[in-house]
């Protein structure tokens, strides 16, 4: 971890922000929206505690930071604060995100996430695709990690088909390589797309560029750059093609010095740092109470990684470290995640020295399509496909549910199987929709400007926001 | 406790339920990972345990408790019109799925500091994930141009 020793920890810049918020004059702005209930209203017309859970408390906030934040409300001068709309057409808020802002001046006193603009009923559509059809869905809610989101569907359908413990070997070692490939190519686009929003314009390129790597093989693999529907229940789609070791050596070889470059580029760079540290603070009690996961979680100093604490696939059986942070800013998000990258090719040499040879799917007639070859010699492997591919195979009744670590923090799914080839219900947990709710909190107190780094620090991506 | 595919699974009386989550809460389960609700209309028969009675709705909260690495799962009853007491004192975390619970499901949640839509259109008819809303015969809802 790179930080720097003499910063205040979260908790007393927590309580500067505080003291800060009770020193200055807040007023109503009194502009009321014709919108309807899910946008932020003027003080005027709210109650105390809803002020104060808008303005970031989480409720569990010391005595005297409540009452400093409940004393904010009862002085109303009129004209010093106004109520505007950031996104959904905001450039820097990754996508339809959009927050409504109460400014005093430059500084941000309320903050509302407002979302549902990319909702486009993902889980209803869930509950009409077969558990072979699922994956094309929710490989669509997370978009820079849809790997992830495919392994998190085909797990939970693996548990309640009972076959978890009989997916090959080389499958789960693949799915592993694929996973670890992912979060690196998802965090190098979070390096990219923090340092457009922070005005570090050359450092979008970069982070494409390497990106770009890391796609070109997954579309080797997949036949796709996203959206591969690859890892598949029982397995993976197809096994890898040859010369991948090459591929994923001249990866691993070519990102180390760029790295560095974004070292260079960043975090040595007095304007980088000064722009990102104690920005966004959240407290580790904080992050508990609204459940944020993944960077946000570990920024705040816990060492909580499902891949170390709940281990899945074979995570037990390799070396790595969990990053963590000291001060709960976007500087620690944004150092974790960089460090992330170098964790994950460290996961993935290992990956490349303990994958195993054998089978790439499960060979459960039940599940697994017959190869294409045995299709032209035998009818019942002909009858045996078609139907897998037009009813799907049947999921034995039940619930279950199932969580990962991705990118962004824990995503889950929770399938509800009625015995039929079709989920009951299929939810899945996302994990920028959970850690949106950190937005309040973390700028509180802040100013606009700052507003964008810390919305970039959390990494959404709207698409499994709004699912 | 009902392990469900070895997972921990409780059933909880809709009474029950804020106590029930409270005492886990001081048990450790100090994060509410995900509260979601499960519509069972079309399928009733479902197998519960045998002193659950089954209703329409079920909400289902999953906790994780980081320091003995644990997960577990609340499953409460709730039938169409009922309501749930909100988990959002205990859990602050739930305000966001409560609301989406409530928009999708129409199940509301007592005592919840701002239960309105969140990701359909606050003048939205229905409840999407409910298994009598037909997405295919309700004529497309365009906000503003009714005319």
């Amino acid at each position: 971890m790179t930080t720097v020793d003499d910063r205040p920890t979260a908790e007393q810049v927590r309580t500067q922000q505080d003291i800060g918020s009770l020193n200055s004059p807040i007023t109503s702005a009194g502009a009321a929206t014709s919108e309807g209930g899910q946008e932020l209203q003027p003080r005027s017309t709210m109650s105390q505690k809803a002020i104060m859970r808008e303005s970031g408390s989480v409720l569990r906030m010391s005595e005297s930071a409540a009452a400093a934040l409940a004393d904010v409300a009862a002085d109303s001068q009129e004209d010093q604060t106004m109520i505007i709309n950031m996104g959904p057409q905001h450039p820097s808020t990754h996508g339809v995100l959009r927050l409504m802002l109460e400014l005093q001046g430059e500084t941000v006193l309320r903050c509302k996430p407002i979302i549902g603009y990319l909702h486009t009923g993902m889980e209803k559509t869930g509950e009409t695709l077969s558990f072979m059809q699922g994956g094309t869905n929710v490989t669509r809610m997370d978009y820079l990690s849809p790997l992830n989101n495919e392994l998190v569907f085909s797990l939970a359908t693996e548990k309640l088909l009972g076959i978890d413990g009989d997916v090959p070997e080389r499958a789960q070692w693949m799915r592993m390589l694929l996973s670890e490939l992912n979060r690196m190519s998802s965090h190098l686009l979070f390096m990219a797309t923090n340092g457009m929003d922070l005005g570090a314009v050359s450092m979008m390129l970069y982070g494409w560029r390497e990106r770009e790597q890391v796609l070109r093989f997954f579309q080797k693999v997949t036949g796709l750059r996203m959206n591969h529907n690859f890892i598949r229940p029982g397995g993976v789609a197809a096994d890898l093609p040859a010369g991948w070791r090459d591929d994923v050596l001249a990866l691993l070889d070519m990102l180390p010095d760029r790295l560095a470059e974004y070292e260079v580029l960043m975090t040595g760079q007095p304007i980088w740092r000064e722009r990102l540290q104690g920005v966004g603070v959240i407290t580790q009690s904080e992050a508990i109470a609204l459940a944020a996961t993944g960077p946000i979680l570990r920024s705040t100093g816990l060492a909580f990684d499902l891949r170390k604490d709940l281990p899945y696939l074979n995570y037990n059986e390799v070396e790595f470290d969990v990053v963590v942070g000291v001060h709960g800013d976007a500087y620690d998000r944004y150092a974790i995640r960089l460090q992330e990258i170098r964790e994950s090719m460290r996961i993935v040499r290992q990956v490349l020295d303990k994958m195993p040879s054998g089978n790439y799917r499960i060979q459960n007639k039940k599940v697994t399509p017959p190869p294409r070859g045995r299709i032209d010699e035998s009818m019942e492997a002909l009858i045996h496909h078609f139907k897998i591919f037009t009813e799907g195979f049947k999921v034995p009744e039940g619930e279950v549910y199932v969580a990962i670590e991705s990118p962004r923090g824990e995503v889950g799914c929770y399938i509800v199987s009625d015995g039929s080839a079709v989920p009951y219900r299929m939810h899945v947990r996302a994990p920028s929709f959970v850690n949106v709710q950190c937005l309040p909190h973390m700028m509180r107190g802040g100013l606009v400007a700052d507003a964008v780094a810390v919305i970039s620090s959390i990494d959404p991506v709207l698409g499994e926001v709004d699912r | 406790m009902t392990p469900s595919r070895g997972q921990s699974v409780m059933f909880v009386a809709a009474s029950d339920y804020l106590a029930t989550i409270t005492q886990l809460y001081s048990g450790g389960f100090t994060m509410c990972i995900d509260l979601t609700a499960v519509d069972y209309l079309m399928h009733e028969g479902r197998t519960l345990p045998a002193d659950v009675v089954a209703q329409r709705f079920e909400v289902v909260v999953n906790l994780l408790s980081i320091t003995s690495r644990q997960r577990m799962r609340v499953r409460v009853q709730v039938a169409d019109g009922e309501s749930l007491p909100t988990l959002f004192d205990i859990h602050p975390s739930t305000e966001a799925m409560e609301r989406e619970v409530f928009d999708m499901f129409g199940i509301a949640f007592d005592g919840h500091p701002d239960l309105t839509r969140i990701l359909m259109p606050e003048d939205w008819d229905g409840h999407p994930l409910r298994k009598d809303y037909s997405p295919g015969r309700i004529p497309v809802q365009f906000k503003g141009a009714a005319s």
